[in-house]
């Protein structure tokens, strides 16, 4: 990759000296249109991540050792290349979408082409698209992270945390997309009224604002704050750093079809107007394979997806967990949530 | 000096190309924002959350203007007129802002205050980082005032300080208007304080419709009241500047009498460390501190280099494609005044108010369309960049243009060179120094642009601005340090002789 790069640096140095050799014509370089495109077909996806370079640029690499087939991967924010996806339209190079969440997922999901049934089977039907045009690979689940030195009782619904016991004692992440999402979920399941209603006793309940999930679970353990709101994994990051007994914070997994229990997917799908759908659909199914669940098991701590597919770490099992029924890519009113969250001072002040 | 000669082909036909492609993003805007009819785009604008938008934006954009005009001039006053020791270093020093991108000074501050946040986060943020665009008009006035108006006030038994309100500062009125509607059309613009700051004014609010909302059509239409609201400004800046300042005049200014300024100047030199402590320092010595800290990566020096030499040639050539575009454009206004060439030349200024995200998401839109196979490649992004950074490359060049004098080219012509012969043999040494000033900004602001970037990098590819947002949304501070401070050291060199020749400069006039 770097070679390319010094070699296109080097290819634009020289057309600027030529164009300026030709004395100012401003018309545009073409040249480099076919630098980099000269690959064999078939061998080669352009990859769109919402997922970050550190964490899965190794899956990456096993996967071409695995099929020969070449991955361009362009990182960003999972809501960015949702959005950067729309724009492009059809024209896009993107042969894959791999989101962080189901809410992007569901921004795009008209852009997806349908996945195989042979696909889709792999994966309990509330974590995909119900029209099949993109499915979970890993789960994750909210919790309430809390320290027992500090709570004997930990709440077992959101609607206990507006106990004015609790006051000045929850830590929560504003910016985060997953507490966004949380809250996206609340309104699809309570309606705007209610999740209004909800955000505005939480706000006056003096929540504490951490700058993201990690800092709310290090403040929890460290007894700073009793509880935290956060996804289910960032305990056993720490465990697996620190081992088992310097972690004093457990997680109350939230049953009862509670909002706050919400169950959120990463996952793909594939682009109707892929250069290579074929070699996509390989990378798909290489996710749901068990080496693929078998990676995101190991380094992330997620829920794995796939039917009878062995967890990794202890977790409790998903179909035990009593999540919330939501039909995931309705998770994609990101904006009307983060409006929300400002009116009931919750994100801006 | 006008020519009233039509302008020859060479530079009409390159100019009308160059001033519609700076035009390209508005037609974006107004096709996206249209695309469900007008009717909605109308109903999308008339709102009471839109009245509440703009009533933020302004709020912010006033206040940070007001206070960074009083320490813009305040500045400009220690680095000129109050005589303080080490004015070189002084202007060094108060021009250093320049240098730090407003997303890595954000950064810096929520770093050491995390509850550092909204209006007051951004407002500090934001002031710190634009005075300097108010005192360097404001200093080349001040380093010219004829000083016997101050004496006579002052012999009058005014004291100085009111000599200054009353004599020195309406002297100054054109050069502190035309810094503060730089400033106020940077806080428009701006995206990286007020994203870090989670402050709810326009630019955050077009991110969030087009991250968050899925919804193009509300971003592009929201664009479009921020660009009114910014060639409103512009207009009401135009309006109030008038004519020419009075009172500048060519007489050399003297050495002013030291006595009485004494206690002053120790209170200047005070004031202006105050100033320099949150504006340089605690960006630098945060950025700095950041090394210590533990981090999850390993960042090696090589990736560095590499996004660091990346920078480097996507600057470089920025710099000459977007002087290559402004030269004709340049040239015909100067040359050919006519209403053609006024129309051409603000064409080219009116995106100046549109923020770099709005840029970076239109060029993807069309450049996608209209030329697919160079969506994604070197020469889009460099696009990018010429319609961002053209405004203040013409302004730049009609300068350095108007100080070589026509009848030297008419001279050349009636010798019988041909027209580019003469520009180059004539016009073009005359004006290299504002050329090669106009490249060196634009460089710099290349190397810190980071939206368009951001879209528009060929998948894979790295630069120093976008190492620092990756690793600073993840908070991992200890691996936005070395891309940061290689920023800063790289656009303070440039930003460093820009505040030592000004100062310099002055001092022979004076």
């Amino acid at each position: 990759m770097h070679r390319t790069r010094t070699w296109k640096l080097g290819l634009l140095t020289s057309l600027i000296a030529a164009v300026a050799a030709c004395g100012g014509s401003t018309a545009a370089p073409d040249s480099t249109a076919t630098a980099g495109t000269t690959a064999p077909s078939g061998g080669e996806i352009t990859l769109y991540s919402g997922r970050s370079e550190e964490l899965i640029a190794d899956l990456l690499t096993d996967f071409t050792a695995t099929t020969g087939i070449k991955v361009n991967a362009r990182y960003g924010d999972s809501g960015e290349t949702a959005a950067l996806l729309l724009t492009e339209g059809s024209n896009s190079p993107a042969d894959v979408f791999l989101s962080q969440d189901a809410g992007a997922l569901g921004a795009v999901r008209e852009s997806f082409s349908t996945l195989p049934d042979t696909t889709l089977d792999k994966v309990d039907a509330n974590y995909r698209d119900a029209e099949g045009k993109w499915t979970g690979v890993s789960g994750r689940v909210r919790v309430i992270v809390y320290n027992p030195n500090v709570v004997n009782s930990p709440p077992s619904s959101i609607d206990e945390l507006l106990d004015p016991k609790w006051s000045g004692q929850v830590g929560f992440p504003p910016t985060n997309a997953s507490w966004q999402s949380f809250v996206t979920g609340l309104r699809v399941l309570r309606g705007e009224d209610g999740a209004k209603k909800w955000l505005t006793a939480f706000a006056a309940n003096k929540p504490v604002a951490y700058e993201k999930n990690s800092a709310v679970r290090d403040a929890v353990n460290s007894g700073e704050v009793a509880l935290g709101l956060v996804n289910h994994y960032y305990l056993y990051e720490k465990i697996a750093a620190e081992g088992a007994d310097a972690v004093k914070a457990k997680n109350q997994y939230l049953g009862g079809g509670d909002p706050g229990g919400l169950v959120n997917v990463a996952g793909v799908g594939i682009l109707k107007n892929a250069n290579n759908s074929s070699a996509a659909q390989v990378f798909v199914d290489y996710l749901l394979s068990t080496e693929g669940q078998a990676y995101f098991s190991d380094k992330t701590f997620e829920y794995l997806l796939v039917k009878g597919e062995t967890q990794a770490a202890d977790l409790p099992a998903l179909s035990d967990l009593g999540a919330p029924a939501i039909d995931l890519s309705d998770l994609k009113s990101i904006e009307i949530t983060q409006e929300l969250l400002q009116q009931v001072g919750l994100l801006t002040k | 000096m006008m020519t009233t000669k039509r302008a020859p082909r060479a530079q009409v036909v390159p100019a009308v190309i160059v001033a519609g492609a700076s035009l390209s993003p508005i037609a974006y805007l107004v096709v996206q924002s249209t695309s469900r009819g007008v009717r909605p785009f109308v109903d999308e604008i008339i709102q009471q959350r839109t009245a509440e938008l703009l009533t933020r934006s302004l709020l912010l954009c006033a206040s940070v203007t007001v206070a960074a005009v009083i320490i813009g001039v305040f500045a400009a006053w220690v680095t000129t007129l109050a005589g303080l020791r080490g004015k070189v270093a002084w202007t060094v020093l108060f021009s250093m802002p320049l240098a730090i991108p407003s997303y890595i000074s954000a950064f810096t501050w929520v770093s050491w205050m995390p509850s550092l946040s909204g209006f007051a986060g951004a407002f500090i943020v934001l002031t710190f980082a634009c005075f300097p665009y108010v005192m360097l008009p404001v200093m080349a006035v001040f380093s010219r005032i004829d000083p016997s108006h101050e004496e006579v006030a002052m012999s009058l038994g005014r004291s100085p300080l009111i000599t200054f309100f009353v004599v020195t500062l309406p002297q100054a009125r054109r050069a502190t208007l035309s810094g503060a509607l730089l400033v106020a059309l940077y806080v428009l613009g701006d995206f990286g304080a007020v994203a870090v700051m989670r402050h709810e004014v326009f630019t955050w609010v077009i991110y969030g419709a087009y991250r968050s909302g899925f919804n193009p059509t509300r971003a592009a239409s929201l664009s479009l009241v921020l660009l009114v609201l910014a060639l409103a400004l512009t207009a009401a800046e135009s309006q109030a500047r008038g004519k020419q300042d009075k009172g500048v005049s060519p007489v050399r200014t003297l050495l002013r009498s030291g006595q009485s300024l004494a206690k002053v100047r120790a209170l200047a030199a005070a004031v202006s460390t105050v100033i320099i402590i949150p504006s340089v320092g605690v960006p630098v010595i945060s950025v700095v501190s950041w090394l210590q800290r533990e981090s999850t990566r390993r960042v090696d020096t090589s990736d560095v280099v590499s996004s660091a030499m990346t920078s480097f040639g996507i600057g470089v050539a920025a710099a000459l494609f977007c002087l290559l575009a402004a030269l004709p454009v340049a040239l015909m206004s100067v040359r050919h005044p006519s209403r053609l060439s006024r129309m051409l030349s603000a064409a080219t200024y009116v995106t100046h108010s549109l923020p770099a995200l709005v840029i970076g998401i239109s060029v993807v839109y069309l450049g996608i369309r209209a030329v697919t196979p160079l969506y994604q490649e070197l020469p889009m992004l460099v696009f990018a960049h010429v319609i961002l950074f053209i405004p203040a490359m013409v302004t730049t060049l009609e300068t350095a243009i108007e100080k070589s004098p026509v009848r030297l080219e008419e001279i050349s012509a009636s010798l019988g060179s041909s027209s580019v012969a003469t520009f180059i043999r004539v016009t073009l040494p005359l004006a290299l120094p504002g050329l090669l000033a106009g490249s060196a900004l634009t460089m710099l602001a290349a190397v810190k642009e980071l939206p368009a970037s951001l879209l528009l990098l060929p998948t894979g590819w790295d630069t120093l601005s976008t190492d620092v947002w990756r690793f600073a949304a993840v908070s991992d501070y200890a691996a936005v340090a070395p891309p940061a401070i290689t920023i800063i050291v790289l656009a303070a060199v440039p930003t460093a002789i820009l505040g030592a020749l000004s100062s310099i400069k002055f001092k022979s006039d004076s």
